[in-house]
């Protein structure tokens, strides 16, 4: 073994071992209590028990999908205008994108709560002019809404990132070559910009698929996502077997679309090289 | 500008005026009780696992009741919160830290009891526990008066809009009514919510038959489609704002929401209602066994009580709180109702856990079919 490789492992290992006790530990913990019953005999009923659960996993998906398109819709032309603006302009902006990060999602969200309400903020405002309450809080779309609210900065930022790495020149030399506006976009600030859309889609649908706050206090407690699910399983009905299967079935199902997502890119970005 | 200044100083001015009042308070009840206290145990520090808002805590000029502690003994009390018997329980079972005090209801401590977690507690030793109501001494979940010192007590009942229900509701049936559509709270855990399905069906509390439990789920299921949301303490942005008409808490927080929208009503329906009693235990765990009871004997300090009961608006099992002239809910005729409008009253038990395991099931198909 040569001195360069001992001194990377030596560099390494406080990062292996931090790794090892904080991430590879607690996800044989999470196995195992999922494997066992609570004599801590094995067992796979809990993981037959989620049949019950389908609906739950399917309206999480369907809620996170939709949040991170709407994030993909409004993040991608904002981030692309930004990246071309004066250095004065795109500072203040990123600043505005990053202010609600400040603070604490909880906050953000109970806020949210009085803004949407029937006796909240938009509906009092409808009502100076005679409108109706309309109902908002409880539905399905206060909770998306809740999602794409607080996880928009995730997208925009990687999406930022990578556009103002494109060179102007490229561009320049698109227009040089005869593409028009619309070929501009598909054949080169796509392409250079979709290792940003695959970490801020990424950013975006994990949270979102295993959130629970937002849900139970946007949607009054009347949408159950799988987050909430886990969230009632180990905190009243203490049972931490059916909680860390619930858990390991997202967790597998969010490793296997992450890994898509990555091919994905791969593929692509290895196309415009 | 100067206007801006001068305002800023107003603030700034009431926000150290505030904390003059209540760190005075906090100094007088410190005066009056040093002495009385030893401190033997001064340095060490006292685990404390407590409610969240279940506790003078200083804030509008109350009393700090654990810097008071503080004071006192020289004991630092560190102070955490659960939101509910079961989030505490399973922080208990975790066994990951060691609690000194804890403050479970009734039907929990009969669990803690039955699965030995909790150590004796000898009231002889404690020279405050004459103020104990009769009442609430020898209750089911530990007759012989063992294992806990009764905090706080309190019962459900129904909270409604007067400008949205017009006819005053005596019964649980209310809560199904289609005319309030939309405008209907419940419970957002599984024991409160069946509890009120059960007192409208007649079935005891702590059935321990299932064909019970499958009848109480049914009803709840019927109550779906006119169920505005199921919450907790949202319960309070609820009501107080009208968002909502009719909801099931607890008669302490009635008075809290009362106070910022007098719009709202309270009524302890007809069928009966849930009462409960949170009750301070030393868990087997302990470390600081001798500072607990110190802490136990102080929380029923007249004035310690008398500040907690302010503070925390439910009912006082203290009698030096319950029949001080100064106590600003004496004879309060929700929290203390008198013999002749007392609702029929049940307990929670501590259930089997395979009834246990069973409504919780049930609770779940109920909360995926919404």
């Amino acid at each position: 073994m040569n001195k360069k490789r001992l001194g990377s492992i030596a560099l390494n290992s406080p990062y292996t071992v931090w790794s090892v006790i904080f991430i590879v530990v607690p996800l044989f913990i999470v196995a195992y209590y999922a494997f066992t019953d609570k004599s801590g005999a094995f067992t796979i009923d809990n993981i037959v028990q989620l049949k019950e659960y389908k609906e739950i996993f399917g309206i999480s998906i369907l809620y996170s999908v939709i949040a991170t398109l709407i994030t993909l819709l409004i993040s991608y032309p904002f981030a692309y205008f930004l990246s071309r603006q004066s250095e004065m302009s795109r500072r203040l902006q990123m600043m505005l994108v990053m202010l609600p990060m400040w603070m604490n999602l909880l906050i953000r969200t109970y806020s949210w709560m009085n803004i949407l309400e029937r006796n909240g903020l938009i509906n009092n405002f409808l009502g100076m002019f005679g409108i109706e309450p309309i109902k908002m809080i409880g539905t399905p779309g206060a909770v998306i809404f809740g999602m794409v609210y607080n996880y928009l900065p995730y997208m925009i930022l990687p999406i930022y990132t990578v556009m103002s790495k494109i060179e102007p020149s490229l561009l320049e030399a698109a227009e040089d070559l005869g593409c028009n506006g619309f070929n501009k976009l598909r054949r080169v600030i796509m392409p250079l910009s979709l290792p940003g859309v695959v970490s801020g889609i990424t950013m975006v649908f994990v949270p979102s698929v295993s959130t629970f706050y937002i849900s139970q206090k946007l949607g009054d407690g009347k949408i159950t996502l799988v987050g909430d699910a886990i969230e009632r399983q180990m905190q009243t009905s203490y049972n931490y077997n059916l909680g860390a299967s619930i858990s390991l079935v997202l967790m597998v199902m969010i490793l296997i679309s992450v890994a898509v997502m990555n091919r994905f890119s791969d593929e692509d970005g290895g196309m415009v090289v | 500008m100067k206007k801006i200044t001068a305002l800023l100083l107003a603030v700034v001015m009431m926000v150290s005026m505030s904390c003059l009042a209540s760190c005075g308070k906090t100094n007088d009840t410190v005066k009056n009780l040093e002495g009385t206290y030893s401190r033997e145990y001064e340095g060490t520090t006292l685990n404390v696992f407590n409610w969240g808002e279940y506790i003078s805590d200083g804030s509008e000029g109350s009393l700090d009741v654990n810097k008071a502690f503080e004071k006192i003994t020289g004991i630092k009390v560190n102070y955490s919160l659960y939101e509910s018997n079961e989030a505490m329980y399973a922080k208990m079972k975790s066994e990951a830290v060691s609690y000194d005090i804890v403050i479970p209801s009734d039907y929990m401590i009969e669990r803690l009891k039955n699965e030995d977690m909790l150590q004796k507690i000898d009231n002889t030793k404690l020279s405050n526990y004459k103020y104990i109501d009769e009442e609430y001494k020898g209750l089911y979940f530990d007759e012989n008066n063992e294992y806990s010192v009764p905090y706080s007590v309190g019962m459900v009942g129904l909270i409604y809009n007067t400008t949205m229900v017009k006819e005053a509701p005596t019964s649980w049936n209310v809560m199904w009514d289609k005319k309030y559509k939309e405008n209907i709270l419940t419970f957002n855990n599984p024991r409160d919510a069946f509890a009120i399905s059960q007192f409208l069906l007649g079935i005891d509390l702590n059935t321990t038959d299932k064909a019970e439990w499958d009848k109480a789920a049914a009803k709840l299921k019927e109550q779906n489609s006119v169920l505005q949301g199921r919450v907790m303490d949202q319960v309070f942005n609820k009501m107080e704002g009208g968002n909502a008409a009719i909801a099931p808490y607890y008669a302490g927080d009635f008075l809290t929401m009362q106070s910022n929208n007098e719009d709202l009503a309270f009524v302890y329906p007809k069928e009966g209602t849930n009462i409960f009693v949170d009750s301070i235990c030393i868990p087997k765990n302990a470390k600081n066994y001798e500072a607990a009871m110190m802490y136990i004997n102080f929380m029923l300090e007249p004035e310690v009580a008398l500040a907690n009961a302010e503070y925390i608006c439910y009912a006082s099992p203290n009698t030096a709180v319950v029949n001080n002239e100064d106590y600003s809910l004496k004879d309060n005729e929700i929290l203390y109702p008198a013999e002749d409008k007392k609702p029929k009253t049940q307990y929670f038990h501590d259930l089997p856990s395979e009834i246990r395991g069973y409504y919780e099931k049930l609770w779940e198909e109920i909360l995926i079919e919404s």
